[in-house]
């Protein structure tokens, strides 16, 4: 079995003389959730409308486990599942028979489709309002149908643009977990957000875009690593009680670390040099100091940081 | 997800045709065109049955002339502009058309089935105008229904095709769906029938290229004869009044859903949702 796929090969739009995307290439292959980052208008919901077909590419091609939309868009979305800006649904249908439309469309057998909306909707938690008129919903109720049609036949490719759009903090949450469920089910999401710390917590990769150029494509790690001011190598150390300077000073000894500057009594921020498992070996050494560490993170600005260093206009 | 094949574009169409009806029935918008439609004919049946016009009971023939006369292209309008004003550029206006197009459906498939749909809907309307017709019709003259009758309903239903393939073309021209609505209406109830005196009056040739024209089919078939074009008076004051042939009528009728259907569809398929 082939891993899920998407791929952009030197994928162009204009809008008359205004370039919304310049040849972005980019490949992503397995199940993984891939951050698509950048400012207002950077080209993020034109690519993802040129992968659904939704505009076509002036130039290049978006293809979608190796079948090229815009000539195969039957086949190519046959595996994907998108929701893309915030679709409205036909105020008079129900989540039912809205889904139900989805479902008959996407070939899901009669049989199977009772169960599996009741499951799709059940999982966005708008169980109670499966029979309900989507007129009457609000835009976040709306949003959460929306999701639940995205993966009501369950594909291996998910596109999401801006998925927590209109939604209360439980239900960005809620999405949050349904993402990271997906890729424990060996899907591939591609999602847009402007939401760092969403992107930080669930995404394994990012991919950042500006002025329709794509700036940086790579893991988490490597590219707060690269690019935020501190090389990605900060963690910030939460503590039960306050801690005096002789803690602060054994800790600011440790191998590999630059400095350590002391937050406030009860939270410590360490520099230090080296990647991943340099935090690893950092990590064991103050737990064997048990000076009462509660948190050892990194802090989440990192992305941010990273961020703000590569795109450096918000249009 | 695997495994699973997905349905024809044939049964897509159909899927589409289903809810879209489903919406329809649902939607105030249909329940306010079945009221006008019943009001007209209300108004007719009190009308008629208070003052037995002598043109409507001469004979069963004139009956239903006299009442689909005007009556029948109306409701056929008001179909086309209530259910094919909107359909298209209401899915981009309103964004019901990102819920559909990003999934592994043709557009032509979308394009297809909320024609259809507004054509079972209008459809639903014409037999409810026509039933009420035939039943004043039966209660003065009994079951003595003219073949003409039928054959009139036959070319309002090619007209009700023709006038949806014209709405649904306008309606994918625009992304807002009050001037698709505005300009279809001013089309329909103003703009084609003041061509149509203007050509006849001023330029003296036959309006052959107006949707309207071929729409005489519909209410000339109840004429027995068959009305043919004529002149009356003689040089420059001569006047020639216009009667489409029911080949004309057919061939512009077919032409006008023909032209606007394949040209409705080929803009749809490429108008992106930007």
């Amino acid at each position: 079995m082939n891993s899920p796929s998407i791929e952009a090969v030197n994928l162009s739009k204009r809008y008359g003389s205004f370039p919304a995307l310049s040849n972005l290439n980019l490949r992503i292959e397995g199940s993984k959730c891939v951050g698509f980052l950048g400012p207002n208008g950077a080209g993020k919901t034109t690519t993802l409308k040129i992968f659904t077909d939704m505009i076509r590419a002036s130039e290049g091609r978006a293809l979608i486990n190796g079948i090229e939309v815009h000539p195969n868009k039957k086949k190519a979305l046959e595996s994907a599942g998108a929701l893309i800006e915030s679709p409205e649904i036909y105020p008079s249908l129900t989540p039912r028979e809205a889904l139900s439309m989805v479902a008959e469309l996407r070939g899901l057998p009669k049989g199977e489709r009772r169960k599996t909306i009741e499951d799709a909707v059940a999982e966005v938690k708008m169980d109670e309002w499966l029979d309900k008129k989507v007129g009457k919903f609000s835009k976040g109720m709306k949003q959460r149908i929306n999701i639940a049609a995205a993966l009501l036949s369950d594909p291996e490719v998910v596109l999401l643009d801006e998925p927590t759009t209109g939604l209360d903090p439980r239900g960005m949450a809620e999405v949050r977990d349904i993402v990271k469920s997906l890729k424990k089910r060996n899907r591939l999401i591609f999602m847009s957000s402007h939401l760092l710390n969403e992107v930080q917590e669930i995404c394994d990769e990012v991919a950042m875009i500006d002025h329709g150029k794509l700036l940086v494509y790579d893991t988490l790690s490597n590219v707060t690593t690269r690019f935020s001011n501190d090389g990605g190598n900060v963690v910030d150390i939460e503590f039960l009680r306050d801690i005096d300077q002789a803690v602060n000073t054994n800790i600011a000894s440790l191998a590999n670390v630059n400095s350590a500057e002391r937050m406030d009594p009860r939270r410590i921020r360490i520099r230090f040099s080296g990647g991943a498992p340099i935090q690893e070996r950092l990590l064991s050494d103050i737990v064997t100091m048990k000076i009462g560490m509660i948190s050892f993170h990194s802090p989440t600005s990192a992305l941010e940081d990273t961020y703000l260093n590569l795109i450096k206009d918000t249009l | 997800m695997r495994g699973r094949i997905l349905p024809s574009s044939v049964s897509q169409v159909g899927t589409v045709t289903k809810y879209e009806l489903v919406n329809y029935f649902r939607s105030r918008r249909f329940f306010v065109l079945l009221i006008i439609g019943v009001i007209i004919s209300a108004l007719l049946t009190v009308l008629v049955g208070y003052y037995r016009p002598a043109d409507f009971m001469s004979s069963s023939l004139k009956f239903y002339y006299n009442w689909f006369n005007g009556s029948i292209t109306f409701v056929i309008i008001l179909s086309g502009i209530f259910y094919g004003g909107d359909a298209i550029s209401g899915e981009f206006q309103n964004k019901t058309g990102y819920f559909l197009v990003a999934n592994p459906l043709r557009r032509s498939a979308i394009y297809i089935g909320k024609w259809l749909g507004a054509l079972t809907a209008s459809v639903i309307m014409l037999a409810v105008f026509t039933a009420i017709a035939i039943g004043n019709g039966v209660y003065y003259f009994g079951l003595n229904i003219p073949y003409q009758l039928w054959v009139s309903v036959l070319f309002g239903l090619l007209y009700l095709i023709a006038v949806l393939g014209f709405t649904f073309f306008f309606s994918s021209l625009f992304k807002s769906s009050s001037i698709s609505i505005l300009v279809t209406a001013i089309l329909f109830l103003f703009a084609f029938m003041l061509i149509q005196s203007l050509v006849e009056a001023l330029v003296k040739i036959e309006p052959w290229f107006l949707i309207t024209y071929g729409a005489q089919i519909v209410t000339n078939t109840l004429i027995d004869p068959y009305p043919t074009t004529s002149t009356q008076g003689f040089g420059p004051n001569a006047f020639t009044s216009y009667a489409t042939t029911i080949p004309e009528g057919i061939a512009i009728l077919s032409t006008y859903f023909l032209v606007t259907a394949v040209l409705g569809l080929l803009i749809f398929e490429r108008k992106e949702f930007t």
